[in-house]
Formats: C-alpha cells, sequence, structure tokens
C-alpha cells in the first residue's frame, strides 16, 4: 500500500507561463497624499526634527523607521496636529494634506482629525460597547439614525476584521475583548469616520505574534482605501507591511525610498546599519 | 493562518515547476529532433532556451525580494533557498538540451551511425529523474527523492559503455570520428542532465528534512554499486 503523502496543498499553476521579459512595465506613481516640506520642530528649545522633506503617497502604507528619539513618532503625530497639545511645541515649514495647508489658520483642528485618524501604540478603547465605539465618531459628528450608524458599525467592523468576532457581543463593553481585538476595534473606530489618511504609532507593540500578523495582514486590506503611516520598531513589520520606507536618526531624514531598496540596497551606510540590527 | 503575502511563495512554487515543465519538453525535443533529423524542431529548442533563462531570472527575483521583505523561516525560507538552486540546476539543463540540439542539427547532414537506441533510452531516465525530482516540490517526499540520485548511476553507466562503443568505432574506422564525438558529447550533456536532476533531488531532501544529502557516504557507496 503506497503510505499517505504529508499534506502539502497541490499549487494551481497559472494557464502559461507568466514570465516577464526584460524590466516591468512603467507605472504611474501614485499621487501625493501628504507633502511634507523642510520641517523644523521644536520641543521648547529642544529641536526634534531638522528640515524634513518627504512626500507620502495615497493609498499606500509608508513606513517611519528609526531609533527612539529620531523623531519619527513627532512627524507623525505632526500630521494631525496632535503635537498642538503638547506645552512649548513648535512648527516651521509646510505640511500639504491633498494639496491644503494644515496650519492654514482657517483650518479647522476637528476637521484634519476626522481626515486623519490615528491607532496609538496601547488600544485605547472607550469604556463603552463595542457598538457605540466605532459610532462614536458619527454621533459626535451628529448622525442619529439608527440605521445608518448600524450599517457604518457593521461595515467599519467587517473592514477591521472583526466582525466575525465582535458581532454576537456588539452591546458588550469593548474592554472585555482581547488585545488584539482591542487595537482592531481602535481600528474600526478611526475608519468609520472614512478618513483619508490613518496614523499609526507602534500599532502591534503590545500584541503577540498572532494578533500583530492580524493587524499586519488588516493594513494590507485597508491601503486599497486608505494612506496609511505606521511608525514601527519592528523592521521586519516595516518590509512586510509597507510599500515606502523613511529612515530617521537624530530628527534627520536620512534616506526615503521604495520598502524593497531600503533594505535590499539601502544608498545610506547609516540605513544599512540600523536595518541590519547593527546600532538603535 | 493564512497570511497576505503567502500567495507569493506560491507562485514562486508554481514559476519552478513551470520551468521544469519547460526543462523537460526541452530535454525531450532535443533528442527527438536527433533521432527522426528533424532540424525544425532542433531550432525551436536552441530558441526557447531563452525562455528558461528568464525564468530563472524571474525566480532569483522573486526568492530574493521574499527573503528581503517576508523574512521566511523554516520550511518557507528552506523552499526559498533550494528554489534558486533549483532553477540554476534547470537553466543548465536548457543549456544541455540546446547543445544536443545543436549538434543534432549537424548529425541530420550526416549519414546515420547507428541505430539510436541508448542515447533515448539515458533521456528517458534523465527526464523521468528530473519529473519525479520535480513532483517532490508538491509532495514532500524525501525517501522518493534519495531513490532519484541513486537513479544517476544507471545513466552513468550508459554513458560509460556508449562512451566505449563510439571509441571502438573510431578505432576501427576513422571516417566515423566525427560523428562519435557528436554522440560522445551528446551522450556526456544526458549525462549531465541526470546530474542535474539528481542535484534537484537531494535539494528536495534539504526541503522535506532541512538535512544535506550531498557527498555523503550513503551516496557514494551506492554509486559505487
Amino acid at each position: 500500500m503506497e503510505p499517505p503523502r504529508p499534506a502539502v496543498p497541490p499549487v494551481p499553476l497559472p494557464a502559461r507561463p507568466v514570465v516577464a521579459v526584460g524590466p516591468p512595465a512603467a507605472v504611474a506613481p501614485p499621487p501625493v497624499k501628504l507633502r511634507v516640506r523642510s520641517v523644523n520642530f521644536f520641543y521648547g528649545a529642544k529641536q526634534a526634527l531638522h528640515s524634513v522633506s518627504l512626500d507620502i503617497p495615497e493609498k499606500r502604507v509608508t513606513a517611519f523607521i528609526g531609533p527612539s528619539g529620531c523623531g519619527k513618532s513627532t512627524l507623525l503625530r505632526c500630521f494631525n496636529r496632535m503635537n498642538d497639545l503638547v506645552d512649548g511645541a513648535r512648527l516651521e515649514g509646510t505640511i500639504l494634506l491633498g494639496g491644503q495647508d494644515i496650519h492654514a489658520p482657517n483650518l479647522d483642528v476637528i476637521e484634519l482629525r476626522k481626515r486623519v485618524g490615528m491607532v496609538f501604540q496601547k488600544s485605547n478603547p472607550f469604556p463603552k460597547s463595542i457598538y457605540e465605539n466605532v459610532a462614536y465618531g458619527l454621533r459626535i459628528a451628529g448622525v442619529r439614525q439608527k440605521s445608518t450608524l448600524d450599517t457604518v458599525v457593521e461595515k467599519s467592523l467587517r473592514g477591521a476584521a472583526l466582525w466575525d468576532e465582535a458581532k454576537d457581543r456588539l452591546h458588550e463593553s469593548a474592554l472585555g475583548l482581547s488585545g488584539g481585538q482591542q487595537q482592531r476595534l481602535c481600528i474600526a473606530r478611526a475608519i468609520a469616520v472614512e478618513p483619508d489618511v490613518i496614523l499609526m504609532d507602534e500599532p502591534c507593540s503590545a500584541l503577540d505574534p498572532i494578533a500583530t500578523a492580524k493587524v499586519e495582514d488588516l493594513i494590507h486590506e485597508l491601503k486599497r482605501e486608505f494612506t496609511i503611516v505606521i511608525v514601527t520598531h519592528n523592521m521586519q513589520q516595516a518590509a512586510r507591511c509597507s510599500d515606502r520606507t523613511a529612515f530617521f536618526y537624530l530628527g534627520q531624514l536620512v534616506e526615503y525610498s521604495d520598502t524593497g531598496t531600503i533594505f535590499m540596497n539601502p544608498a545610506n551606510p547609516q540605513t544599512e546599519a540600523y536595518v541590519s540590527g547593527r546600532f538603535g | 493562518m493564512k497570511r497576505f503575502f503567502d500567495e507569493e511563495l506560491e507562485t514562486f512554487r508554481s514559476h519552478l515547476i513551470l520551468m521544469g515543465e519547460t526543462a523537460v519538453r526541452q530535454v525531450q525535443d532535443a533528442v527527438k529532433a536527433l533521432v527522426t533529423g528533424d532540424i525544425a524542431l532542433a531550432d525551436r529548442v536552441i530558441a526557447a532556451d531563452d525562455e528558461l533563462d528568464n525564468f530563472e531570472l524571474q525566480i532569483d527575483d522573486e526568492a530574493i525580494r521574499y527573503m528581503n521583505l517576508r523574512a521566511p523561516v523554516a520550511t518557507e525560507l528552506r523552499l526559498v533557498i533550494v528554489g534558486m538552486k533549483a532553477s540554476h540546476d534547470l537553466e543548465r539543463v536548457g543549456d544541455e538540451a540546446s547543445n544536443i540540439a545543436k549538434r543534432a542539427v549537424k548529425l541530420a547532414a550526416l549519414p546515420p551511425l547507428k541505430p539510436y537506441v541508448d542515447l533515448p533510452r539515458m533521456a528517458a531516465i534523465a527526464v523521468e529523474m528530473l519529473r519525479a525530482a520535480l513532483d517532490c516540490l508538491l509532495h514532500l517526499e524525501p525517501d522518493r527523492a534519495i531513490a532519484i540520485v541513486k537513479r544517476d548511476s544507471e545513466v552513468d553507466q550508459l554513458n560509460r559503455q556508449l562512451y566505449r562503443e563510439l571509441t571502438s568505432f573510431m578505432i576501427e574506422n576513422p571516417a566515423t570520428v566525427s560523428r562519435a564525438l557528436e554522440l560522445m558529447f551528446i551522450s556526456k550533456s544526458l549525462e549531465r542532465i541526470a546530474d542535474h536532476a539528481s542535484n534537484i533531488a537531494e535539494e528536495m531532501v534539504f526541503l522535506a528534512q532541512a538535512r544535506d544529502i550531498r557527498h555523503s557516504e550513503e551516496l557514494k557507496k551506492t554509486a559505487v554499486e
């Protein structure tokens, strides 16, 4: 009798070889969503960012990497003016969101934060039900109609890959969810108001490997609709999830390129040393 | 748990299998062109060698990208490493098939020296070895892979036998030298194709068990037998 074969799934072969001959056809670069120009940032007398300029492409994942204190989180928080809340903080230079200066005097900061959502390192669900957490942004925007709220809550939870786990407990406390589920709930809450950009500040650093993998896969799905900027200390995560990577060191943008280039053939020796785990 | 980049690895594996199928077809066509004196078929084999070169470049590119960005470990890492090595072997198989086709074109213009019996037999064994080795990419069967490595000696044996026979032809009748030499080179190409199949089989053992059986005493003994 023939011994049983190990369970390796058969590979479906394409109908014909799909071998590309020569370099791949040129693809038009995506439009720029966030344009950062000559940004200097100060916490009181201390300068945290030195003349940073870069373009964040639309509907792509851009990763900011670098050792602690390099300014990556500071720049991320500039994008929805979270740093306005810090005493003595001061910004020079310009940041344009879809061509609009986010520091323009007539700009409504609340509107800006609707367009630029944020997910933090530690999940921070409100002490409310799962449903109310997701509906919160719409409620404060004046949406009252239950059918609208139901639709958005379901869509957002599905978008955050949490619907199947949460659909039977929508009205239970969000604090009863696991850490990974809470983080995905925060992502659902962020996408419920349909932002243009989602900022993620080390969204997986408090999660176990399986929850991390789920959030990474979710990030990959979300870029179909949203522009994502992620700060991470996990270089493998930056390599796996992002399309573009920016390396910061001592408040300077050292190198910004396609993720494949940053991890395969970085131009700057400091970038190479950092991504090889030799410092930082 | 399925990850968003799993598909990249399956595409990589599929390309490797397609490359293997192409290499097998090249060997079969080259030997068919030799036996039937079909110059047009031989020319097609020579022209199609580029296809295997492109496969090798693409597979290397996919492997490097996967290692760079996906940080594979364990079986995934072994598949990527083995895939790069196997694609190099398959590209060399294509080169040998192309060499056979070039000699087939030359021989087609000359009267046959002897009926083609041993060369098609060697080719059939080499193709069986290649197919079985590539099948291990889908079904990790180390015992089967080791059996493929052991078959290499059958082809070596036929090569030596043909070498002796062709040498005697040349001694007896110097007019046969150029044809006999072409056949010797073809025999050597088929022997090398079997070596590449054997290499791929060894790589499949590494894929299945993380065990490097190259140059092992066990295989050396079998080869001597």
